[in-house]
């Protein structure tokens, strides 16, 4: 038990890391195909939002919480710009949306390079985050904590936001029938736009917070792609409920295998996870039931 | 093929279009064979190495276009079978240089004094060559019967793939004891018995970096224009009508995708002593999504665009990088952004153009055999190939 238990702490805190960084790639996943590869780019912008925002503001907690929203709105405002720009032209042909958002995540990076330089920065976190919290006779890294808890909160907000707005109504609508949506008079663009910013601002929201425990470079988002796209492939697309039960069961595998082997192994071990997964559920943890042949 | 040229010009011209049509591939493969050869004796021994590296990709790129352009399967992994072919390689130079009994320097810092199983098997240089395309073939093959066969495609596909060379490159560097982690493996001598500082040596390797090039878009060409290729073509654009017609899509599309997978291990293979370098740099995730610039740009669905692409984008790559490398990355971003945003079709997207502009200018009725020759090799643009090969040997003399 003495061995076990932190070790679910390992795993979950990792869980919840995969889980901000996957939510928004799995909302505008699920509705437009779109498969963001500057997501993480996103994650960086808000990562930057927060070394920003630590620099020009004196008060790390006040700084902290400003770079959360200002972060939200510069990876959110980036997000629709480039729905409007390109991915709008590209609705038929949702396939060719990654080696365009490829594009736009080289860029982004090369611009990061450019306007911050290419040595890694650091955020400084509020005091409180630093120390390590006791609870039940355990220690934890309470920047750890203030992850795990954040992507809770952005889960549960989502969820209502899906559940109880008329907004969240119509994006649901749109993502389960796209054209039984538009009959019944949704504008599917203007839905698609906004969901675009909300999956995006979520990036931002993560960088923000994964610059608690990273430092800020330009490759930063680059550290979480690959494994966010994992996450959202085996929980199904477009439903929160298989990315937050695919995060956890990830981190949790990972931080399993990896205690008694290594970090590069417990990778590779993540990886082979979601292909044996698939073998069984081809359509992912949650799938929507359908006649559809595809 | 033949109804587009009977509409080129008099009757002279209609009979040196008919003859270009019916002999087309080899008069194509006649050019290629004699730039090819001509090739050593105009350029220098450095760009002479330049150009087999970009053949190198040029052969990664040759897979990609059947295995995306024809079959639809955007493989954004293929520096894994790259990487494979290349490791392969490398164990095999790096044994052979050190010759039997020996471990490599970075082994031997680590304490090491036996080499390991993995790297023993490729020492017979049978094995290794058979090894460069058999490895990444049998993975491809393996990873490819468990994805396709439960009907895994598209977006999902691309990511799995992604996700396969990024596991790749981490246990590459994880497990340095055995693979030489983030250095790689470098400082080759020779490449079966011949020294590689030898410029003749060189040479040969450019001969065998073409002539592998050439094999392979002819291999292509065949699978293309057999059944074989119309099958292909039928899965990626409607594969559940070509279920419910008694084909497999899953085992057509671990052909296509083996195929793709050896060829890029050739390359990756032929790598190894042009460069006289492979690490995991050279095949992490965005290393191989570049794999695919030149596809975008050439066109992903033509015949020579991958390879023409290539070619043009590691010339550039080479021009632009050293001398303005932050310029370089956003001029490879937005080849992406723009290209497929815009000509999702490359530069295969202008075929049509020239027999528009020719039409309207009313040129093409020429009198002699050599004239209609020349006019009829860039009108048969209709099926891609005419104005990529004018590419190819313009792109061949600017990198010359």
């Amino acid at each position: 038990m003495d061995m076990l238990f932190p070790q679910i702490v390992a795993g979950l805190s990792n869980g919840s890391i995969l889980l901000l960084a996957a939510l928004g790639l799995s909302l505008t996943f699920g509705q437009m195909g779109v498969i963001n590869n500057a997501h993480g780019e996103f994650m960086m912008a808000g990562a930057y939002t927060a070394y920003v925002m630590s620099t020009l503001i004196g008060n790390k907690t006040v700084a902290l919480i400003v770079a959360l929203v200002v972060g939200f709105a510069v990876s959110g405002l980036l997000g629709l710009l480039l729905d409007v720009a390109l991915l709008e032209r590209m609705r038929m042909r949702p396939l060719d949306t990654l080696l365009v958002t490829f594009g736009v995540s080289l860029v982004l990076q090369q611009l990061a390079r450019d306007i911050f330089g290419a040595t890694p920065v650091y955020a400084s976190a509020p005091e409180a985050l630093t120390n390590p919290v006791t609870v039940f006779g355990y220690s934890f890294s309470a920047g750890r904590l203030f992850i795990f808890i954040l992507s809770i909160v952005c889960v549960a907000a989502l969820y209502a936001v899906l559940k109880l707005t008329p907004l969240g109504r119509q994006i649901r609508a749109t993502s389960e029938n796209r054209d039984l949506a538009e009959v019944s008079g949704i504008s599917t663009r203007t839905v698609d736009h906004v969901t675009f910013f909300l999956g995006s601002g979520i990036a931002g929201i993560a960088g923000v917070a994964l610059s608690l425990l990273n430092s800020i470079s330009f490759n930063f988002g680059t550290t979480f792609i690959v494994q966010a796209f994992l996450v959202v492939v085996a929980g199904g697309v477009g439903q929160l409920k298989g990315a937050v039960i695919a995060s956890f069961v990830l981190g949790l595998c990972q931080s399993a295998i990896e205690l008694p082997t290594s970090a590069s192994i417990g990778q590779v071990a993540v990886f082979l996870i979601v292909v044996v997964f698939l073998q069984f559920r081809p359509q992912g943890l949650v799938s929507i039931r359908s006649r559809n042949l595809a | 093929m033949a109804s587009k040229k009977t509409v080129s010009g008099g009757a002279s011209a209609s009979a040196a279009g008919e003859f270009y049509a019916k002999y087309k591939p080899w008069i194509g493969t006649a050019i290629a064979v004699v730039l090819i050869l001509l090739a050593p004796s105009v350029m220098s021994v450095y760009n002479l190495g330049l150009l087999s590296k970009y053949l190198c990709y040029a052969m990664v790129a040759v897979g990609i276009g059947l295995a995306w352009g024809q079959g639809g399967m955007l493989t954004l992994g293929q520096g894994l079978f790259f990487g494979l072919g290349a490791y392969v390689m490398a164990i095999h130079m790096k044994l052979s240089d050190i010759g039997p009994g020996q471990v490599p320097d970075f082994m031997a810092q680590y304490g090491i004094t036996e080499v390991p199983g993995f790297w023993e098997l490729f020492r017979n240089p049978v094995i290794a060559v058979i090894g460069v395309a058999a490895v990444p073939g049998a993975i491809a093959a393996l990873l490819g019967l468990a994805v396709f066969g439960r009907g895994v495609r598209g977006a999902y596909f691309a990511i799995l793939s992604q996700a396969l060379v990024a596991a790749f490159s981490v246990l590459l560097i994880g497990q340095s004891k055995t693979t030489g982690g983030t250095n790689g493996l470098n400082d080759f001598k020779g490449f079966f018995g011949y020294d590689l500082t030898d410029d003749a040596n060189k040479q040969m390797i450019f001969y065998i970096c073409a002539f592998l090039t050439l094999a392979m878009v002819l291999v292509v060409w065949w699978i293309r224009r057999s059944f074989m290729g119309d099958l292909i073509i039928g899965v990626r654009d409607q594969e559940n009508r070509m279920k419910f017609l008694g084909y497999n899509p899953a085992s057509i599309k671990v052909f296509a995708f083996s195929l793709a997978a050896m060829f890029a291990g050739i390359g990756g293979a032929m790598f190894v002593p042009v460069v006289g370098i492979i690490s995991p740099s050279d095949i992490g995730v965005t290393p191989s999504i570049l794999m695919l610039a030149g596809v975008v740009i050439g066109g992903r669905t033509t015949l020579l665009g991958p390879v023409v692409g290539t070619l043009l984008v590691r010339f550039a790559e080479t021009q632009l990088s050293e001398a303005y490398p932050s310029a370089w990355t956003y001029i490879e971003g937005l080849i992406f952004i723009l290209v497929i945003a815009f000509v999702p079709m490359g530069l295969g997207q202008f075929k049509g153009l020239w027999p528009w502009i020719k039409d309207r200018l009313g040129i093409g009725s020429a009198g002699s055999v050599a004239a209609a020759a020349a006019s009829a090799s860039v009108a048969s643009a209709g099926d891609g190939g005419g104005d990529v090969k004018a590419a190819a040997s313009a792109s061949a003399a600017v990198t010359a």
